[in-house]
């Protein structure tokens, strides 16, 4: 379980979270959305222990992120960032391998090897395990970097819009894919997305953020309604229901 | 860079390497042949007491400089940076400079401590302004260094100008080979020490080389990641400093130009790195020595204009993508 306690962040006189409290149960995928700027990133990083913790505390699995050391943690959560900028020429075959850092300190077992093949293999990565890295297409690339957090085998895995980038085809790819991981190997999985509909349709919870806070916490159903959606981006989103799957039209004129 | 290739680059590197020391016992004003080892002891002396330590320490200060530049690469995540160019090696010349003022007389590893000393302050500030500085630009890192490095230069100049010690300035700020005697360099074998700790950590390496969050997230420890590759890039810079003088593009080209054939992947290339070091900086001082044979044109010199050619090739040859 991931606890959030009345945790706040300012960067100078700004205020850029304002004590949240909230609770991720083990298990599922929870998917974290709101407009830009309303403090998603933020709050990763803090659970992440990227960024300082200024107030409040977060724990994961009863271990502080602020007492708990780097190695240990590591071993317990995985964060994909928001904007990654990889310079290293390395093959994706090698950066995903570092996800294994953790657990092997760079002594690559049988097991190890067992699972990048696997993580190469779920993100559709296979064919290109031996190209570099600033040979990929953004949406290639973005894909090698959720492989690599993934490869970090972690119970809690955080991805910072894994979406980025990624086509039509890739991304509901991607989608199943985490499913998939958290239904049959009891992951915790947080997400940011942008695209409401595929927190709708793959999330087994939703929690909405808007300017610091939390302002809408729950199962999919309750968020994707039309009043829900309209207050947390403030304009009107008209949902309908496709086979009793609600969905949002944002871009309805 | 699959792990077969590699192996023969390694080899192959080492060979050459091998050549060259062979060749580097054998040039300079006194003749070295096989023959007259075998027979007389003139010949056996001058080989123990000049060429032999002259060429080890080629060897080990060209292997330590590129494994200097190499780190600073990584952890400043900027290509185009090196410890001479950064204010290490000025930072490094102003300890010396302040030594000799104040204790005339301080042996060879003081000097080499006091340099570390402001070599270690130097390069911190240097690192920590250059984290401050956007990412996004990536050239305000490198041209911060240089302007940087002017500076502690002038200042440096300035200093022995005013107290008439400029000769001793050109000693160490001109990297020469020629003063290298047996009991003089035995100091550079700190580098090699150092060349080895880094490839300990050649892993840690390559992930900060990722970036602040990739690190962490990894679960190394940042901070004092970042002060042990500090320690390693000030220690060598200094001893090169006080023992041959600044050496430049040594930091700067090897790594670049491993890093285009091989990757960044730090654990398979750094030997390569370091090997490499050796071989450019070890061809350069034997250049140096057949140029205007019998005498001698300072390493220094040498390289600053292969160094300079190299670093163009660098530019202008495209990337090799594969
Ligand atoms: N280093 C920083 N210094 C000052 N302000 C910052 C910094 N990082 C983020 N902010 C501000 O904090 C607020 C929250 O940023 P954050 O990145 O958490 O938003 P987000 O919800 O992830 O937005 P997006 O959907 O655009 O990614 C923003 O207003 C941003 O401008
Ligand atoms: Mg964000």
């Amino acid at each position: 379980m991931i606890r959030i306690e009345n945790v706040s962040l300012a960067f100078g006189k700004t205020n850029i979270l304002k004590e949240i409290s909230v609770s991720i149960p083990k298990g599922g995928i929870t998917a974290l959305i709101g407009p830009n700027g309303a403090g998603k990133s933020s709050l990763l990083g803090l659970a992440a222990r990227l960024l300082p913790l200024q107030a409040g505390d977060i724990s994961v699995d009863n271990l502080s992120v602020s007492s708990t050391s780097g190695k240990v943690l590591a071993k317990k959560i995985a964060i994909l960032r928001q904007d990654n900028h990889v310079g290293s020429r390395l093959t994706v075959r090698e950066l995903v391998g570092f996800g294994r850092f953790p657990h092997s300190h760079g002594h690559l077992t049988e097991n190890d090897h067992r699972i990048i093949d696997e993580s190469l293999r779920l993100f559709g990565l296979t064919e290109m395990s031996e190209r570099l890295l600033d040979t990929l297409s953004g949406g290639q690339r973005q894909r090698a970097l959720v492989a690599m957090a993934y490869c970090q085998d972690t119970d809690y895995l955080l991805l910072d819009e894994p979406l980025n980038n990624l086509d039509m085809y890739f991304a509901s790819e991607l989608m199943k894919s985490l499913r998939n991981i958290a239904d049959t190997r009891a992951k915790t999985i947080v997400i940011v997305l942008h695209d409401i509909n595929y927190a709708g349709s793959f999330a087994d919870r939703i929690i909405a953020m808007k300017d610091g806070q939390v302002v809408a916490d729950g199962k999919p159903a309750d968020i994707m309604t039309e009043t829900a959606l309209g207050g947390i981006y403030g304009f009107n989103i008209p949902v309908i229901s496709v086979g009793g799957q609600p969905i949002a039209l944002p871009f309805r004129r | 860079m699959s792990i077969a290739a590699n192996q023969i680059g390694v080899l192959l590197a080492t060979l050459v390497l091998a050549a060259l020391f062979l060749v580097s016992l054998g040039v300079g004003a006194g003749d070295v042949t096989l023959f007259g080892l075998w027979h007389g002891t003139a010949e056996l002396d001058l080989l123990a007491i000049s060429r032999l330590p002259r060429t080890v320490a080629v060897v080990l200060t060209g292997a330590g400089l590129a494994i200097a530049g190499l780190i600073m690469q990584a952890i400043t995540r900027n290509r185009f940076v090196e410890p001479s160019t950064a204010g290490t090696a000025q930072s490094a010349e102003l300890g010396i400079l302040i030594v000799t003022l104040l204790w005339p007389a301080a042996s060879l590893g003081f000097k080499t401590l006091a340099a570390s000393v402001t070599a270690l302050l130097g390069t911190a500030f240097f690192l920590m302004t250059a984290h401050r500085l956007p990412p996004t630009q990536p050239f305000l890192v490198p041209l911060f260094g240089l302007v940087y490095g002017s500076v502690l230069g002038a200042v440096a100049t300035l200093i022995a100008w005013q107290l008439d010690l400029l000769q001793y300035l050109s000693i160490w700020s001109s990297g020469d080979f020629s003063g290298v005697l047996r009991g003089r360099y035995e100091l550079l074998w700190i580098g090699a020490f150092l060349v080895v700790a880094a490839w300990l950590v050649a892993d840690r390496l390559t992930i900060m080389a990722l970036g602040r969050d990739a690190s962490i997230g990894l679960g190394i420890d940042y901070a004092r990641m970042m002060q042990l590759g500090l320690g390693i890039i000030s220690v060598i810079s200094a001893v090169t400093v006080v023992v041959v003088g600044v050496v430049p593009f040594v930091g700067l080209v090897v790594p670049n130009l491993v890093s285009r054939l091989m990757g960044d992947n730090l654990r398979a290339t750094l030997p390569v790195v370091a090997v490499s070091g050796a071989i450019l900086l070890l061809a350069c001082d034997i250049l140096g020595r057949l140029i205007r044979f019998p005498y001698e044109i300072p390493v220094g010199t040498v390289m600053g204009i292969v160094g300079a050619l190299l670093f163009l090739v660098l530019i202008f040859q495209p990337r090799v993508r594969g």
